[in-house]
């Protein structure tokens, strides 16, 4: 199956998330997510400021031939959005984990306890498959 | 022939030329001071075409040379019904008589439309089983939209204000879910069970005091009659919802059984689908709705009556409980009409022949198809009038899939069916012949999708690299969705 | 049997392929309860018969001399417009979804998109929308969605706004919580009173709906209504006529930074009256808002060979992939339509085009001359018009308009179910069509019926 990091989380939607200093959560989809998609061509950011609650639809990622929801795997407020990913969407594809979506400040960072690690991810994937 | 081919390739922009016109078109000129402030003025002239009358119509004759069209090429795409648009149709609705009344002259100096629509409204209800007909609405999408208005309505007048829930199958239009969410509703899916039916168990759990209706279609998106519908009907209707029929897969059984006596309370039409108006490329359509007394008061405007001999549309004074207005205007009077003369070519008997041809060429193709080593979705079912086949085998065993496939029928001078929907059979075809088609079409169309099918296994690059006849060989769609050039001059 | 070629034989065959005993037996899983017995329709027609009657019902329709707009304009259709546009190849085309089998068509919707874009000063068209109306509606929708600084989801929308327009509107967002909030219009200018903006500035506005032309033909304050949304965070979308256009500065131009998004009817351009439709909407935007905008767009890219093609795109937004999400329930355009369109001006090209609105605008000029020489009629509105105007009469609208169709005209538009305030006014539109004659004509009728009322023709 495709790559997956042992040091992320993972949610059922095909969102990692990774925890950074200061109680920020990074978040992206995973290489699962963005082979079934195909090449992406335009992505749809949250705006920093935007108070967002888990499981609730905060981005889209586009494809040709599919836009996917993406959603925000804890609640809190989105501090940043990767601004390079509108002239090159297209990182996606070539790195799942390095192109990230937003990050997002954490009101509580043990919502992060419900999501999976990579071997539960992978089973959830391969069982949807 | 290179050159020719570069030269196919300009577009009107590049044969401008300063100063040329169609003169002959341009009105006398009389000598008044126009009155506009200069400050609205345009400054520069917009960036429309400088060209003689005899470049444009080369141009854009030859641009219709590169189409494929029902004139030209057998079209079998499921769910879309491209039987013949008989000239007649386009002929006499296009007479002057009725293209050159005003909307607002209808009732003054249409009597003659309005006969025509007010007598179209009644034959689609007497098709249909259903007690009123609206044709203000100018696609299917609208006439879903309506449905959904209509239902959303119909709830509302009952001081019903928990049905905030829409169902639909899962393996739905796009459309229905779209009008249903457009129309402030939760969108539920329902199961399909393996037959291809909406699975009741699954529909009897999703049903309760939040259900609004469920929508529709019967043939099913899968290209099965669902037996069970009277079932389906029974439950939405004791848990208190309505049941929106999507006319889509009207051709199946047009004369044979009316979505009315299945126990639809809505329904749509597409009249560009089984009544075999124009695609134009893209539109216009019409969508008709139809409903049963319950929602009667309902429908969206304007919608024509008859007084003794005289013809005029009902006021909103006496519709005051109507959902509106989609449209400006009566709705797409020319496509109306269009259908109007093709309705009256078939009356009852050819109707019913629609429904037993259409029937007739699916069953047909799709025995010679699994002949040539096609796998159907449903072996077990016969098709209504359109049928699925699914290429999953193909796509693993030789790396390609059904839109390669598709792209290699293109060079056999065959439109590719509808590919990759329903969402639910993954790599199909969704394959409806039409009735208009002959025998000898269809048997060539087999014949090439057996040839095919033994390149896919032999040479499947062949495929992967198609179509390699047509003016253009395959497209790069992720470049033209991430560097979007989308009017001329490009960036 | 009418278009289905079968022959016996070939019913034969078909049926031992199938192995079953009739056509019938085809139908065996569909329940008996279920089946419907004979219909009561008119017998089938032969095309001979079907011409007849259509032919009759065409000479029922009564032709009168046309001075109404509202909405649907009368404007010379080059013969070549739908000698080309009616070809098979065009008439009977399918959506392109299969780009390379559809070069034509998707050439055509791009030169349109083209054209539109530059007629509205706009950076992207899409491939149209139903009319003008639906586009209204889209465009508001899609300002909602765009303007990510508001929260309230309300539209300002003038009382200059065509009526029909207005309540097309209404039905097609109310089920989508958003806020109509009608502006009052200057009863003495027939303009957006900009000072009627003020109880509205610093609150949360979504977008301002801003015409030009309105409803009553006359011209708006484009800059100053445009400026007051930018400043105040809402989006501005300009409901145009695209003939106007030909003539007055585009949306794009208006107030400092131009307006957002640009929508309006296209049957003007090339598409005949023909009783009320099909006509087709179109919308325009600046690039920032692009993946916003609904309905089908083509966009120039290359095929395998390198060589430059078209195909639709950004496909993703549209309900057959995004399916309870996407962006509006669209899956057409009107592609048959857009296609006369885009020959027309092709045809006409800047310089037609802006004779046609010239003209037009001249002969109401002319027309209004004419009725205000007439005792007890008067102009209503003083400011500069287009090509519509409306006039008072000191007979009841109603009697005048009776009148002048006896008389083998249609007068244009009562306003008094609409602006009653109005009194007994009639909204009146010369294209270039009307010769000189057709309007000493109308100002002559409309003074008899003034001076001589209750007279037979």
């Amino acid at each position: 199956m495709s790559r997956l990091p042992d040091d992320l989380k993972y949610a059922r939607s095909h969102e990692w998330a990774k925890p950074e200093e200061g109680g920020n959560v990074r978040v992206g989809i995973t290489d699962y997510a963005q082979e079934q998609l195909g090449d992406v061509v335009y992505v749809e950011l949250p705006e920093a400021g935007r108070r967002v609650k888990a499981g609730e639809a905060c981005a889209v990622v586009e494809s040709v031939k599919a836009a996917s929801d993406i959603y925000s795997p804890v609640s809190g407020e989105i501090v940043e959005a990767n601004g390079s990913l509108s002239d090159a969407p297209e990182s996606i594809n070539q790195d799942a984990y390095a192109a990230w979506l937003f990050r997002v400040k954490a009101d509580d960072l043990s919502e992060l306890n419900a999501l999976l690690d990579a071997e539960s991810y992978k089973a959830s994937a391969e069982e949807a498959d | 022939m290179a050159e020719d081919v570069g030269a196919d390739r300009m577009l009107i922009f590049d044969r401008s030329r300063r100063g040329r016109a169609a003169h002959a078109q341009f009105p006398p000129e009389t000598g008044e001071s126009p009155t506009v402030p200069d400050g609205l003025l345009r400054k520069t002239p917009p960036a429309l075409p400088e060209v003689s009358e005899l470049d444009a119509v080369r141009h854009y004759t030859r641009l219709s040379q590169q189409n494929y069209a029902i004139d030209t090429q057998f079209y079998p795409l499921g769910s879309c019904t491209m039987k013949y648009n008989p000239k007649a149709c386009h002929d006499l609705a296009s007479l002057p008589g009725f293209l050159n009344v005003h909307p607002l002259g209808l009732g003054r100096a249409g009597q003659g439309t309005l006969a025509c629509l007010y007598e179209l409204q009644e034959i689609l209800g007497e098709i249909t089983g259903m007690a009123g007909v609206s044709l203000a609405c100018a696609a299917g999408a609208q006439g879903e939209f309506a449905g959904v208005a209509m239902i959303r309505a119909y709830h509302r007048s009952r001081d019903d204000s928990a049905r905030t829930e829409m169902l639909v199958p899962d393996a739905a239009h796009g459309t229905n879910p779209a009008s249903a969410s457009m129309g402030g509703f939760r969108v539920r899916e329902v199961a399909t069970d393996s037959d291809g039916n909406v699975d009741l168990a699954a529909l009897d759990e999703a049903v309760g005091p939040q259900t609004a209706g469920i929508m529709l279609t019967n043939p099913s998106t899968l290209g099965v009659f669902d037996r069970h519908i009277q079932a389906i009907a029974d439950i939405v209707h004791r848990a208190g919802g309505l049941l929106y029929y999507d006319g889509a897969n009207l051709n199946a059984i047009a004369g044979k059984v009316r979505p009315g006596d299945m126990g639809f309370d809505v329904i749509h039409l597409n009249l560009h689908k089984t009544f075999s108006t124009p695609h134009g490329g893209g539109g216009p359509g019409a969508g008709p709705v139809g409903v049963n007394d319950k929602l009667l008061p309902f429908l969206p405007l304007p919608v024509a009556v008859k007084e003794d001999s005289c013809y005029r549309m009902l006021t909103e004074t006496e519709r005051p409980h109507s959902i509106g207005h989609l449209i400006t205007f009566a709705g797409n009077v020319g496509v109306l009409l269009r259908a109007y003369v093709y309705v009256r070519m078939l009356g009852y008997e050819g109707l019913k022949r629609v429904a037993e041809f259409s029937t007739l060429n699916a069953n047909y193709l799709l025995k010679k198809l699994i002949e040539a080593g096609f796998e159907p979705a449903f072996p077990q079912r016969r098709a209504a009038h359109e049928f699925i086949v699914t290429l999953k085998r193909l796509a693993k065993e030789h790396r390609v899939t059904a839109l390669d496939f598709a792209k290699r029928l293109l060079d056999y001078g065959v439109h590719a069916p509808t590919v990759y929907f329903p969402l639910l059979i993954p790599e199909c075809f969704l394959i409806e012949p039409t009735e208009t088609e002959s025998k000898e079409t269809l048997d060539a169309f087999a014949g090439a999708m057996a040839a095919i099918l033994k390149e896919a296994e032999t040479e499947p690059d062949r495929l992967k690299s198609a179509p390699h006849s047509l003016p253009v060989r395959r497209l790069d769609e992720v470049r033209a969705a991430r560097h979007p050039d989308l009017a001329y001059p490009s960036e | 049997m009418p278009f289905i070629p079968h022959t016996e034989d070939d019913i034969r065959d078909m049926l031992a392929a199938l192995g079953a005993a009739s056509i019938e037996a085809l139908f065996d899983e569909i329940p008996a309860e279920l089946r419907c017995g004979a219909l009561d329709l008119p017998p089938a027609l032969k095309e001979m018969e079907i011409a007849r009657l259509m032919h009759a019902r065409a000479g029922r329709n009564r032709p009168l001399l046309c001075f109404a707009g509202a909405g649907a304009y009368e404007h010379h259709i080059p013969a070549a417009v739908w000698a080309v546009a009616s070809r098979g190849e065009f008439y009977s085309a399918y959506t392109p979804y299969q780009a390379e089998a559809s070069q034509g068509t998707l050439q055509v919707l791009y030169e349109y998109q083209s054209m539109m874009a530059s007629l509205t000063g706009m950076d992207v068209s899409n491939a149209s929308l139903y009319d003008g109306a639906t586009s209204l509606a889209e465009a508001v929708l899609m300002a909602v969605r765009t303007n990510r600084k508001s929260r309230s989801r309300r539209i300002l929308m003038p009382k200059t706004v065509h009526p029909y327009y207005r309540r097309v509107v209404e039905t097609i967002v109310g089920s989508q919580a958003l806020e109509l909030t009608e502006l009052p219009y200057d009863i003495d200018t027939g303009r957006i009173d900009p000072a009627s903006l003020d109880i509205h500035s610093g609150t949360d506005v979504a977008a301002l709906v801003i015409p030009q032309v309105n409803f009553f033909g006359v011209l708006e304050a484009v800059d100053e209504l445009t400026d007051w949304a930018c400043a105040n965070g809402a989006l501005a979308i300009a409901l145009v006529n695209p003939v106007a256009l030909a003539l007055l500065k585009p949306p794009g131009e208006w107030g400092k930074s131009g307006a957002d998004i640009a929508c309006g009817d296209g049957q003007p351009l090339g598409i005949p009256l023909s009783g009320g439709g099909p006509y087709f909407g179109f919308l325009c935007c600046r690039k920032a808002h692009l993946h916003q905008l609904p309905g089908r767009l083509v966009g120039r890219t290359v095929d395998a060979d390198g060589r430059p093609g078209f195909t639709l795109t950004l496909q993703a937004r549209e309900q057959h992939i995004r399916r309870g999400r996407a962006t509006s329930n669209i899956c057409t355009n009107q592609g048959l339509m857009v296609t006369a369109a885009t020959i027309y001006m092709a045809l006409l090209g800047p310089e037609g085009l802006r004779r046609v609105a010239l003209q037009s605008h001249r002969n109401t000029l002319r027309l209004m001359d004419g009725l205000t020489a007439i005792d007890g009629v008067e102009r209503v509105f003083p400011g500069p018009f287009f090509h519509e105007a409306v006039f008072r009469t000191p007979r009841p609208a109603r009697e005048i308009m009776d009148g002048l169709a006896e008389r083998g005209i249609l007068g244009g538009y009562e306003l008094t179910r609409e602006y009653p305030e109005l009194g007994e006014a009639i909204l009146v539109c010369v294209t270039e069509t009307r010769t000189q004659e057709d309007i000493e004509s109308y100002a002559r009728k409309v003074a008899s019926l003034v001076i001589h009322p209750g007279n037979g023709s």
